[in-house]
């Protein structure tokens, strides 16, 4: 209740929206299924990625190099699933080569205090180097991803359809978001995460040892950017393409700031996305638009949002400072 | 809280002191507080010129790393490497080749060095290369009946007016809504992408063509090479030296050394923060934009087609942090660069290697340089402090 009071226009909003999503689904299921389903197919990897960002974010390091963590993931995830034939081996193959890119943009900055948006840049075109290198065509994936129909929750209508009839990634994207707001809102780890990425200094003063704690956080974060690349190279097309993370690290990055470091709002931001993208592709059947505008319009999306999103909301302070003891910050 | 970019930084590039009094001067050097004092003889030349000997170790380094990834690919690398060099090099169809993608890249290298003095990280050099390739195929095509020194000069001051226009769209962003100039600028590439893929394939194509690319330049307006060299390289080397005198001498360059150096102290001592960042978005994306209509009038098949900018805006990157923000570093950067580039599909055809290993020994590079770790296990303390500094959301 008290939330209620404080949050009225999110709360208002939610209503306000799945009233609007029930409305359609009863005028058209079909259709209403089919977009939604597009729109949050659209939004796993945009939320996984921006995950990664608020874990690493929170702590104080900027993470540019989202994308490449996305790409290298998606291409270690489908050849290591390719060549042991096991759908398992390659998620986990996956999350760990995002936890590996995540090792290294903490090294570089926190401990070689490397300015971190040229790491991250440096990471986005490293990642782009191997993957084009080591990439050889004509490998298949043994089998299909499973597709699980979650008991009783894949049977409420329109929601059920879109979130609980789903892939293991997808649904590891939808634990994944409550699981990190809590962790960061409501536990010790939280807490002392925000601490760290607001005022380090402060942090450090109360005991807190920063250096470390930045270092395990954006290592760990990767982890969800490494599940993003496994769902683009396994579960939302079965194969791997130069290239194929087309953006959506940025995007995420968008969606991150766009949810304002929050992972409840990022949820909604990306959905908010893939909704768009989804209407579009829709109203493509209807009036005639150039297919180029469909797919430049998350970008420009992007832009947009960015430009009406800066003013209002807060980077946590010390984002992209590196944190040296004893000389303050 | 003090930005970490405050502090007075490196002796190789000089710091500048936080009152601008006379604003055309040269920054002065000033040795770092609590610096070691500098060593003298070798050493000391070696420290003063570390800015040439981190990139030259970072490549020989990559070199030596891709030449194990060569040979695990099962193909001797002294070979590989002395097919790609000596075509790149020693024959007159590489060497122009080499001189014809130096073009573009030194032009990039720029368009990427500049924003960096003012602590902007342009990504978007692809997007503005591309915006200024089009610009100057749909001017070209308009003028078509001018003489063809005319539709030279009207193609490029539109690729250049095209790509400033691109470039500063970004800046625009980041002066007055704060938008990270790295994600705009990246949306502004897949944008330029997506709008031009609309205008090849509708408004702008060629009916004569048999995949979707613009109206070939008139046959007049085509820069001939003379000999090996391009026209193309003089204007570009010409532009490295003037952005180098820009940014040395002048009270513009001076400017942006203190906006990239102190904003607040910029700010304080009357420097417009928002039109400097706008402008100096738009020197970049006009150079990169004058890349691509340099492209278009240079090489064949002289139109605009899919892949006309092929990697180019993100070489620029590489190329930039090899020069360590230097433009006339970007010459030898760029003659690197496109050198590897120039011999990739003559490598591969010879030895079987796959083109991308190109780009992965360019990643190699970029990696090894921007690395902080060669400058501190060659100087240990000395190490200067890297002068590009890109900044953050807050700021």
């Amino acid at each position: 209740m008290e939330w209620l009071k404080r949050n009225q226009v999110a709360a208002g909003s939610i209503v306000v929206l799945l009233v609007g999503a029930y409305v359609f689904y009863a005028i058209n299921d079909n259709v209403a299924t089919s977009m939604f389903k597009g729109a949050w197919f659209f939004a796993v990897p945009l939320v996984l990625g921006a995950l990664t960002g608020v874990v690493g974010e929170r702590s104080g390091v900027v993470n540019i190099g989202i994308e490449g963590q996305m790409l290298v993931a998606a291409f270690a995830a489908f050849f290591s699933a390719a060549a042991s034939g096991s759908l398992v081996v390659g998620i986990l193959v996956g999350m760990l080569s995002g936890i590996v890119m995540g090792a290294f943009l903490s090294l570089t900055t926190v401990k070689g205090l490397m300015d971190q948006i040229i790491a991250g840049v440096v990471i986005n075109i490293v990642a782009t180097g191997l993957t084009s290198f080591f990439y050889r065509p004509g490998k298949v994936l043994s089998s299909n991803m499973p597709q699980w129909d979650i008991p009783l929750l894949s049977q409420i209508p329109l929601i059920g359809d879109v979130f609980f009839q789903t892939g293991p990634i997808a649904l590891f994207a939808l634990i994944s978001v409550p699981v990190v707001h809590f962790a960061l809102f409501r536990t010790r780890w939280g807490l002392r995460t925000r601490s760290i990425g607001e005022y380090p200094s402060a942090a450090d003063t109360a005991g807190i040892d920063v250096i470390r704690m930045r270092l395990v956080n954006v290592t760990i974060g990767g982890i969800f950017a490494g599940a993003a690349g496994a769902f683009l190279s396994m579960e939302a097309t079965a194969g791997f393409e130069r290239g194929m993370t087309a953006g959506r690290g940025f995007l995420a990055l968008a969606i991150l700031i766009f949810g304002g470091w929050r992972p409840l709002r990022v949820f909604a931001a990306a959905l908010f996305f893939g909704f768009t993208n989804a209407l579009a592709s829709q109203l493509q059947g209807v009036i005639s638009i150039p297919q180029q505008f469909i797919t430049l319009l998350p970008y420009l999306l992007t832009l947009i949002v960015l430009a009406v999103a800066a003013g209002r909301v807060r980077a946590p302070g010390a984002v992209g400072q590196p944190f040296v003891k004893g000389e303050g910050s | 809280m003090a930005d970490p970019r405050d502090e007075p930084s490196g002796a190789d590039q000089g710091v500048v002191t936080t009152q601008p009094t006379t604003e055309a001067t040269p920054p002065p050097v000033v040795p770092e507080r609590g610096a070691p004092p500098p060593p003298t003889g070798v050493l000391g030349l070696l420290v003063r010129e570390q800015s040439i000997i981190v990139p030259l170790v970072a490549v020989v380094a990559a070199l030596l790393i891709g030449a194990l990834l060569i040979r695990a690919q099962g193909v001797n690398p002294t070979y590989a490497y002395q097919t790609l060099f000596t075509y790149s090099f020693l024959t007159a169809d590489g060497l122009q080749g080499t001189f014809e993608k130096m073009v573009p890249l030194i032009l990039c290298g720029l368009a990427v060095v500049i924003p960096l003095r003012v602590g902007l990280f342009n990504i978007g050099a692809q997007g503005q290369l591309m915006a200024g390739a089009i610009a100057a195929a749909a001017t070209a095509h308009a003028v078509r009946e001018a003489p063809g020194v005319i539709i030279a000069v009207v193609a490029m001051v539109a690729g250049i007016l095209f790509g400033a226009m691109w470039g500063s769209i970004a800046g625009a962003l980041k002066a007055t809504r704060g938008v990270h100039e790295v994600i705009s600028t990246i949306m502004l590439n897949s944008i330029a992408a997506g709008l031009i893929d609309y205008l090849v394939n509708g408004p702008f194509k060629d009916p004569s063509s048999p995949y979707p690319a613009s109206y070939s330049a008139p046959d007049a307006s085509r820069f001939v090479p003379l000999g090996v060299v391009p026209i193309g390289l003089p204007i570009a080397l010409v532009l490295a030296v003037l952005v180098a005198w820009m940014l040395r001498r002048t009270t513009l360059g001076f400017q942006f050394e203190t906006i990239g150096r102190n904003r607040h102290a910029a700010s304080y001592a009357g420097i417009k923060l928002s039109g400097m960042i706008v402008l100096a978005m738009a020197i970049a994306g006009g150079l990169a934009g004058l890349a691509g209509s340099v492209e278009y009038l240079e090489i064949d098949p002289y139109r605009y087609q899919d892949g006309i900018a092929g990697s180019l805006g993100f070489d620029g990157i590489t190329i930039a942090l090899l020069a360590r923000s230097n433009p006339l570093g970007t010459i030898p950067a760029a003659l690197l660069v496109g050198a590897l580039r120039a011999g990739s599909s003559n490598l591969s055809f010879n030895t079987g290697l796959q083109p991308e290993i190109v780009d992965m020994l360019l990643a190699i590079t970029l990696l090894l340089v921007s690395l902080p770790i060669i400058a501190k296990l060659i100087f240990r303390r000395h190490t200067a402090k890297s002068s590009a500094l890109a900044s953050s959301w807050g700021s």
